[in-house]
């Protein structure tokens, strides 16, 4: 089967993670204290998931290039 | 209690299920014969198969239902995993794949007609058809109730949407489809929940600040101070912990009965397996599954154990109460998400605690349709068709499974004691299951007269011993055990809790399996020569051979480094 899991995983948290960097960039601060104890946790963990998602993709397009050009 | 989702929170929802429903329809051009549709044509690598493995278990009960038991019982919860779980899986990928794979048999009841005979399959195949769509319809209910609670959805349409996206992505790519989106849901669950972990233990002040806040838990609940934070030193009495279990009933009972049970026989967890593109992925599949199970209690159990020190330092306000005045446990994971998760970072939590619930409802769905169409559909209604016929009937009795799923779902919303009596009958068919198995599978001689038998009387053993037994504080009845005894008047066995009376029905049924199918098969005469049974049974099958492979692909290898490493785990939380 010429399809690569790790690429539609890779795509998805690349995006979730590069979303909640941004709302945690510009969002205002007062959530944080209500909620996640001061941390702009939408920040850190945006990161975190965005670090994942480029390494999946990393993974998926290496892999991809081992294998030559999937087939017809 | 109302969680408030924002329009970012639904973004992510809603991104997430579109590449949900993306997969289903990338895969559907690759479902071009039944093999492919119910056994993904037997191509997945391992590393999917393993993850799709242990997602195809993390449904609701294991998410909702663990952080209630982390908070009920403390760390003792983690015994599911480190006593029961790993050892099956462990068990399972060494000795018993090679029969599960090597006999080329498309099912579980299929491998039970190959090894005894129809009307062993027939049935383990309808027992577990009729099972698979009450869970899947039960798992539908509880997150259409749960969406009613926090998010004030309407019922009818939580259940009409689970049902369509789960639908749609079977229908179109079938088990490839599931395994697909449950690895999907497995990152998902991790990556959602792990920031919840970590503020909730920052918040509790730690580790050691946890232990110290759990000794009162236990001491207003009359133990002693460490039961909710060592999982073995209050095992050596029933009375001494709050699961109401000893070491004996919990190593027995939960340890091999339920957990080798579960994990080994099961079709629902074993077709991921079974849809390995080798032998040797095969065999690795429940070996790397085994990898993050063993961590898994600190992402579901721990959440339930901070809540519930929360719950008293904060003078039982943080969970909710419960008509009877004790905390509703199954709200721990929502109040934890709703106190912890700022908008953003909720949306992703809610959509992991969603996806348990759906990809539970597609395992269930996924396990019905391949055992209704080659076990049932093939073997007693329409033999001997063409294989398009079979691709097709697999596709439709995805809609069938799903339509009585959902009548299921409403049953549990108006009879909820018929649900219960449901889940209770079920237990007792699947706790004898593993001793038919085991004899099955290194023991030639066991006929197909001795494993029908053996599991009618191991299901008749567990509901006999359930009349005779009750739990202190329980009303005697059908539901909750004591009925025949109370009836007969004779001795009736008295459990602490309901997990203790649980543990022991499973010891009696299993042993009833097992002493009538040994005793049974030397009373008839043997059905399968051994060369029908090559294969099959573990002195007639050659050994598999793994010497070419590297040392990490080496099941034998593997499974002895998991295994040392939950038994440390065990000695650290000793």
């Amino acid at each position: 089967m010429n399809f690569d899991l790790r690429l539609p995983i890779g795509i998805m948290f690349s995006l979730f993670g590069a979303i909640l960097t941004i709302f945690g960039a510009v969002s205002n601060k007062e959530i944080y204290e209500q909620h996640s104890l001061g941390i702009n946790i939408n920040l850190i963990w945006g990161i975190v998931l965005l670090v994942f998602g480029l390494f999946m993709l990393f993974l998926a397009l290496k892999g991809g290039k081992k294998n030559g050009p999937p087939k017809p | 209690m109302h969680i408030q989702l924002g329009g970012i929170d639904y973004a992510i929802l809603l991104i997430y299920f579109g590449f949900v429903l993306s997969i289903g329809w990338i895969l559907k051009r690759y479902m071009k014969g039944s093999t492919d549709f119910f056994l993904s044509g037997r191509s997945i690598p391992a590393w999917v198969t393993g993850l799709a493995f242990i997602s195809a278990n993390l449904g609701a009960q294991e998410v909702i239902g663990m952080a209630a038991d982390g908070a009920k019982y403390g760390i003792m919860t983690s015994h599911f995993y480190w006593v029961g779980a790993i050892p099956a899986m462990v068990f399972l990928a060494i000795f018993m794949m090679p029969f599960y794979y090597g006999s080329k048999a498309r099912s579980v009841p299929e491998y039970l007609k190959l090894r005894f005979d129809e009307k062993t399959r027939g049935l383990n195949a309808i027992s577990f058809a009729v099972m698979t769509v009450f869970s899947s319809g039960i798992s539908m209910h509880a997150l259409a109730r749960l969406l009613e609670t926090l998010l004030h959805w309407n019922y009818n349409f939580s259940i009409a949407i689970s049902a369509i996206i789960v639908l749609v992505y079977i229908f179109l790519g079938g088990l490839t489809s599931a395994i697909y989106n449950e690895v999907l849901q497995f990152f998902m669950i991790v990556l959602g929940f792990s920031p919840l972990v970590i503020l909730a233990l920052k918040d509790v002040g730690g580790w050691h600040a946890l232990v110290q806040k759990l000794s009162v838990v236990a001491t207003d609940q009359h133990f002693a101070a460490g039961t909710w934070t060592d999982s073995w030193k209050h095992m050596g009495n029933y009375a001494q912990n709050p699961m109401g279990a000893d070491w004996f009933s919990m190593v027995a009972g939960l340890g091999f009965v339920l957990s080798f049970g579960y994990w080994c026989t099961d079709f629902l967890v074993v077709q991921r397996a079974m849809a390995a593109d080798s032998m040797s992925s095969a065999r690795r599949t429940p070996l790397i599954a085994a990898v993050p199970k063993m961590l898994f209690p600190a992402l579901v159990i721990l959440p339930g154990m901070i809540a519930i020190a929360l719950h008293y330092s904060s003078g039982k306000t943080f969970l909710p109460l419960g008509a009877d005045g004790t905390p509703d446990y199954n709200m721990t994971i929502p109040v934890l998400l709703a106190k912890y998760m700022p908008t953003g970072l909720l949306g992703v939590g809610f959509t992991a605690l969603m996806a348990s619930f759906m990809s539970g409802m597609a395992g269930n769905v996924t396990a019905f349709n391949t055992v209704w169409t080659y076990d049932i559909y093939q073997s007693y209604i329409a033999p001997s068709k063409s294989d398009t016929h079979y691709l097709w009937m697999g596709r439709w009795a995805t809609v069938f499974g799903i339509l009585v799923s959902i009548g299921c779902a409403y049953l549990a919303r108006q009879f909820n004691s018929i649900m219960d009596m449901l889940q209770l009958v079920f237990s007792f068919v699947n706790a004898p299951l593993f001793a038919t198995f085991l004899l099955g599978m290194f023991w030639k001689r066991a006929t197909g007269h001795g494993a029908f038998w053996g599991l009618l009387g191991g299901t008749c053993g567990a509901a006999i011993f359930q009349g005779m037994s009750m739990t202190t504080g329980q009303p005697i009845g059908l539901l909750k055990g004591g009925w025949l005894a109370h009836s007969l008047g004779t001795h009736m066995f008295t459990y602490n809790s309901e997990m203790g009376q649980t543990l022991w029905i499973a010891i009696v049924a299993w042993t009833s399996c097992f002493v009538l199918t040994l005793l049974i098969s030397l009373a008839t005469a043997r059905n399968k020569t051994d060369d029908q049974l090559k294969g099959l049974v573990y002195s007639l099958t050659p050994k598999p051979e793994t010497a070419h492979e590297p040392w990490y692909k080496r099941p034998v290898t593997l499974g002895i480094i998991i295994l040392a490493a939950t038994v440390v785990l065990n000695i650290i939380f000793w």
